[in-house]
């Protein structure tokens, strides 16, 4: 469903020059919940930004469903790839109602019945139809990372891209919207590939995830190894027993960061 | 405890007056503590960093208590100048985010200097800034002592905060998320470096903080704060035998590397937790 092959990211020139992304590859199967972890500028983010088109300093090849994918994105591209992103208050426009906000992507797209539309996604957010009529400072976080959940199911994408969806939000309202993520994964069978610094919800999401380290692949493994620890680079172990926890003598361990 | 007590605080309020009406964040808090880490966990909005604030007097909330009081000094109604010879001095505070609390026009080493101003030594101020850098684990002091804010990294900044909280050799640290901005691998190593401070400076630490996770495997002893109340008190290595609903459904909807659960539990509130009087549970049983 998603094709990388060696991609790298460039960002800056001269002596500010840094590569986010080195030569990274990985292909996610459709229908899978595929996760990216890594600490910060591991470069996960950078690869998804790539893959939806909101980087464009990038060489090597990308392709989705088949199609390769060029630098500029076509709107069908992105009636099949949709993106959430991690701040719920930056995300969505403070001056739009709801209504508005979710009709944008209906507009642009072309579509019409779109009251009908915006009320089902609504629902499918588990959100009723009165909050079409509020704007999303009257929401809570947990409230607008629906919204933007919504936004991005309005269009029926095949593919949506989860970027740290809900590292700004208390556990307890993470445990929703995960849960919402799961039903909606179950019931229309998209793909998601999900960046997240937090392993506990990559193996709680992802059958599969990859570990990138300084615009790298360190290592891909399934989500079932990770109860028993078996991952074969030293730096993907580091991280999982770093996530357990805290361990006076096992932060002697960490090898130089 | 009481002998080794070094804060008392009993019955605790934090109130707001906002244009709807009073706010009340924090209701009737109680604890003491010792030279111990003891934290503070709760959700956004629990009060558990108005708690923490209003220790030091720094809230913008009315402060009424019974009793709160650091040794013998009471700490309610202090002068700005009593509170001079307290603050940054004997308890200080470390704040979440390096980004926002160092100054950016300062270099760290004159930043550190600042901090330790007041205190008397014997070492030049420099030199003892640099010590403090070598305190925390920085490997190139000098070069971090010379350094920009904005030079350093998230770990690095949070590491030179706990550096000029140190200059003064507080009894008492009060760590407000101290690692939440923090890489998980960089999380741990700073609390090394808390954990250590304790144990060999004889220090207090108030460790607050979302993460129950992290805090059941750092603190000695934990508050649960919902609704502006402590819930629950207990022993840290006991907090999977929570009783409080709450603490229960925090431990149940996070996810968990090592245990896998199908579906994440679902926290159903109680309006009533943040109007029962607190549950106080002495080491032993239930009431």
């Amino acid at each position: 469903m998603i094709d990388i092959d060696k991609l790298s990211v460039v960002f800056g020139e001269g002596e500010d020059r840094v590569l986010a992304v080195d030569q990274f590859s990985l292909r996610v199967e459709a229908g899978e919940s595929f996760g990216l972890v890594g600490e910060s500028g591991s470069g996960k983010s950078t690869v998804l930004r790539a893959v939806a088109g909101l980087v464009d300093t990038w060489t090597g090849d990308m392709g989705v469903d088949g199609a390769k994918l060029g630098r500029k994105r076509s709107r069908d591209f992105y009636a099949k790839v949709q993106m959430v992103f991690q701040d719920p208050f930056g995300s969505l426009h403070p001056k739009h109602t709801i209504d508005r906000i979710l009709s944008e992507t209906l507009i642009v797209h072309g579509l019409d019945n779109r009251e009908a539309r915006v009320r089902a996604v609504l629902e499918q957010v588990q959100l009723g139809p009165s909050f079409r009529f509020r704007y999303p400072h009257q929401l809570s976080g947990g409230q607008r990372q629906r919204i933007a959940i919504a936004r991005a199911l309005v269009l029926n994408p095949r593919i949506i891209l989860l970027d740290e969806p809900t590292s700004a939000l208390d556990v307890s309202i993470q445990a929703e919207i995960l849960n919402l993520l799961d039903d909606i994964r179950t019931q229309l069978g998209v793909t998601y590939l999900l960046v997240s610094h937090d392993l506990g919800v990559v193996a709680h999401m992802c059958n599969r995830f990859a570990v990138m380290r300084q615009g790298r692949l360190v290592e891909v493994a399934e989500s079932g190894h990770l109860g028993t620890g078996v991952l074969s680079h030293a730096y993907s172990r580091q991280l999982l027993l770093a996530s357990k926890g805290y361990d006076r003598a096992l932060v002697d361990t960490f090898s130089d960061l | 405890m009481t002998e080794t007590s070094i804060l008392d605080v009993q019955n605790l309020n934090v109130r707001f007056d906002t244009p709807k009406g009073e706010f009340h964040a924090v209701k009737d808090v109680s604890f003491t503590m010792g030279r111990e880490k003891l934290a503070i966990v709760g959700e956004s909005g629990s009060g558990k960093t108005q708690t923490g604030r209003a220790i030091l007097g720094l809230t913008q909330g009315r402060i009424t208590a019974d009793r709160m009081t650091f040794h013998n000094s009471n700490l309610l109604g202090l002068s700005p100048k009593a509170w001079r010879e307290i603050r940054g001095r004997r308890i200080a505070m470390v704040m979440q985010d390096p980004k926002y609390s160092l100054n950016p026009v300062m270099t760290i080493g004159d930043q550190l200097i600042e901090a330790g101003q007041r205190h008397v030594g014997t070492v030049s101020p420099r030199q003892r800034g640099l010590e403090m850098l070598e305190a925390v684990k920085i490997r190139d002091p000098l070069r971090v002592f010379r350094a920009w804010p904005h030079e350093l990294s998230g770990g690095m900044g949070q590491r030179a905060m706990i550096a000029m909280m140190l200059m003064a050799e507080p009894e008492l640290l009060i760590a407000d998320e101290p690692t939440s901005a923090l890489d998980v691998t960089v999380r741990l190593q700073v609390l090394a470096i808390l954990d250590d401070l304790v144990k060999t400076r004889n220090m207090g630490l108030i460790f607050i903080s979302h993460d129950l996770n992290l805090v059941r495997t750092f603190a000695d002893r934990v508050l649960i704060m919902y609704g502006g109340r402590v819930v629950e008190e207990l022993p840290a290595r006991d907090l999977y035998s929570a009783t409080h609903p709450y603490t229960r459904g925090l431990l149940a909807c996070a996810p968990e590397v090592d245990n896998p659960k199908k579906r994440l539990a679902i926290l159903a509130r109680d309006p009533a937790w943040a109007d029962a009087p607190p549950a106080r549970q002495p080491a032993g049983g239930r009431p």
